[in-house]
């Protein structure tokens, strides 16, 4: 099987079809995380411009900055409002410098949370676009508290009382992108990644070796399938032959075909049985046992 | 900290005489390094004496990947610390105020939150909710426990979820974060408390220093992610000296009041 081993640029000679994962062939754990990290995959805003019309994006935290990193805002799907968040991926150098490699600082998930707060408000459901490689590892990050951050973040995603749709479409990079993926409906699309740490860290910290990344990846249980047994998502969302980067827009109608399915179902649901039912549905994920019980 | 008659220092390498560092608490009279402690030897030294019941104290975690070495490190942890798992959760008194506790042991596979911790967080928030009594954490944590994949991740959200309804009902959550308290288990509980305190000189953050200082291609200050420096920068309320921790939840949890809450509406 060829694919494109350096996800940042597209096989030599071959700019404009990059190879991709023949149909029927199910790709490695490596080829996956490649794949999810494909320069030409439809980037979380490219999602979002293409599901929702009329689209207004709201800016800062109100306390430090705007965090380009992350886009925040409401539009319109199927004839109703939504409120939406996407961290920014580019998709070349300068984009990549401009979105920080779509790395939110600790304002980009404040801006996150007032929009969250604002669709409670209004009553609007959530829908969140999950691709992030990981929060942003930076100094000042850390003394605006990027722990907190997140931590405010997912546990007001926890309690929202309006539907929250999560569709991890690249990279679900650990607490950066949990923080905007809890969720009544968590989707993937096929050859998205959703790992607590990228393989090639862990290859670091278990082997001191991140050259065994490839072994990692197989570990850590990260592709869309993987998840979907181990109850960490809910759907998979398929993707059309080789990976959404050889036919974006079809990757993109499976995507709205999915979102427009689950929204619909949890539209008019009382806010106290979602609250409920989502509660019990991160309550239950985990595998404990009692000691002596083998 | 080895038995015997003189103990070193962590910090300052000092001989101490054994028994002087257990009337200081582990805290070295020479240098005031505040030692780690294990999650049994923390709710001994800070909950009132023979108050504690522990709960859920054979609950371990699964190997739901079957990850490589897994099974035989968590083996060695139980061995070595005596628990089964990173956390220990129960019910006590601390300066006569009745609370749940759950506190973590950093060496049990450095504190890591997976499934089974997470899980004891949680109860312990549901204990709590039942009873109507206030939650105090004590973390020490290297952050999830990446053996068990993104179910480790998920532990976040559930003892984010857990604490939320605390919040709702108008119970106290304490959170005290001790040396280290860094990545998944600081983006969730560790930074959700009413009231955040923290031992002198506590590692605490987000992302470790290799990967920042990899990123921003900089060396960092020594002082970087200590609890001083989450002070200063407004991230946490208050660093207590270990001796004064019991006083100062006591008066937190007599302040705050767990008998008579008030709902906060959702």
């Amino acid at each position: 099987m060829t694919l494109p081993l350096d996800a940042t640029t597209p096989a030599p000679g071959d700019a404009a079809h990059p190879p991709g994962a023949p149909a029927g062939v199910r790709p490695s754990a490596w080829e996956v995380v490649q794949l999810a990290r494909h320069a030409q995959r439809p980037k979380a805003p490219d999602v979002v411009r293409a599901l929702l019309t009329d689209l207004v994006e709201v800016h800062g935290d109100r306390a430090y900055r705007d965090d380009p990193a992350m886009l925040a805002g409401f539009g319109w799907f199927d004839g109703q409002p939504v409120a939406v968040v996407a961290p920014r991926k580019g998709r070349d150098t300068r984009e990549n410098l401009a979105f920080n490699f779509g790395m939110p600082n600790p304002e980009g998930y404040r801006k996150a949370i007032r929009v969250m707060r604002l669709a409670e408000k209004f009553g609007l459901p959530l829908l969140s676009v999950v691709d992030t490689p990981a929060a942003f590892p930076g100094d000042e990050a850390e003394m605006r508290g990027q722990a907190e951050a997140i931590a405010r973040a997912i546990q007001t995603m926890t309690r929202l009382r309006v539907p929250i749709v999560v569709v991890i479409t690249g990279e679900g990079g650990s607490g950066g992108a949990l923080a905007i993926a809890v969720g009544d409906v968590v989707l993937m699309l096929e050859y998205a990644t959703y790992t607590v740490i990228p393989p090639e860290g862990c290859a670091a910290i278990l082997w001191r070796d991140a050259g065994r990344a490839r072994e990692a990846a197989d570990a850590l249980h990260l592709t869309a399938p993987d998840l979907l047994r181990l109850g960490v998502i809910d759907e998979i969302v398929p993707e059309p032959p080789g990976g959404a980067h050889l036919d974006p827009d079809a990757a993109i109608a499976s995507v709205r075909a999915a979102v427009a399915r689950h929204l619909r179902a949890l539209r008019g649901v009382d806010p106290a049985a979602l609250l409920a039912r989502r509660y019990e549905k991160y309550r239950r994920m985990g595998r404990v046992l009692v000691e002596g019980d083998g | 900290m080895p038995a015997g008659l003189w103990a070193k220092c962590a910090r300052c390498r000092q001989l101490v005489y054994q028994k002087e560092l257990d009337r200081h608490l582990q805290v070295c009279p020479r240098c005031g390094y505040h030692h780690r402690l294990g999650a049994r030897e923390r709710i001994a030294l800070t909950l009132d004496a023979g108050s504690f019941t522990e709960f859920d104290a054979e609950l371990t975690s699964g190997d739901p990947l079957q990850f490589p070495d897994y099974a035989a490190k968590l083996a060695e942890a139980r061995r070595r610390t005596g628990l089964a798992e990173a956390a220990v959760a129960g019910v006590g008194t601390i300066d006569g105020q009745r609370t749940v506790v759950v506190a973590l042991d950093f060496f049990f596979m450095g504190g890591s939150m997976g499934s089974a911790v997470g899980e004891k967080v949680a109860r312990a928030a549901e204990r709590a909710l039942a009873e109507r009594l206030p939650l105090v954490a004590f973390c020490a944590s290297g952050g999830a426990r990446m053996q068990e994949g993104a179910l480790s991740l998920m532990q976040l959200a559930k003892t984010s979820a857990a604490i939320a309804r605390l919040h709702e009902a108008g119970l106290p959550y304490l959170a005290v974060l001790c040396d280290p308290t860094t990545g998944g288990v600081a983006a969730s509980f560790a930074f959700q408390g009413d009231v955040i305190l923290a031992e002198p000189g506590a590692l605490i953050g987000f992302a470790g220093r290799r990967v920042i200082e990899q990123t921003i291609r900089r060396k960092l200050p020594e002082t970087f992610q200590t609890a001083e420096f989450c002070l200063e920068h407004g991230m946490i309320d208050m660093i207590v000296p270990r001796a004064e921790l019991r006083g100062r939840l006591g008066l937190l949890l007599r302040t705050f009041g767990a008998s008579r809450p008030v709902p906060v509406p959702a």
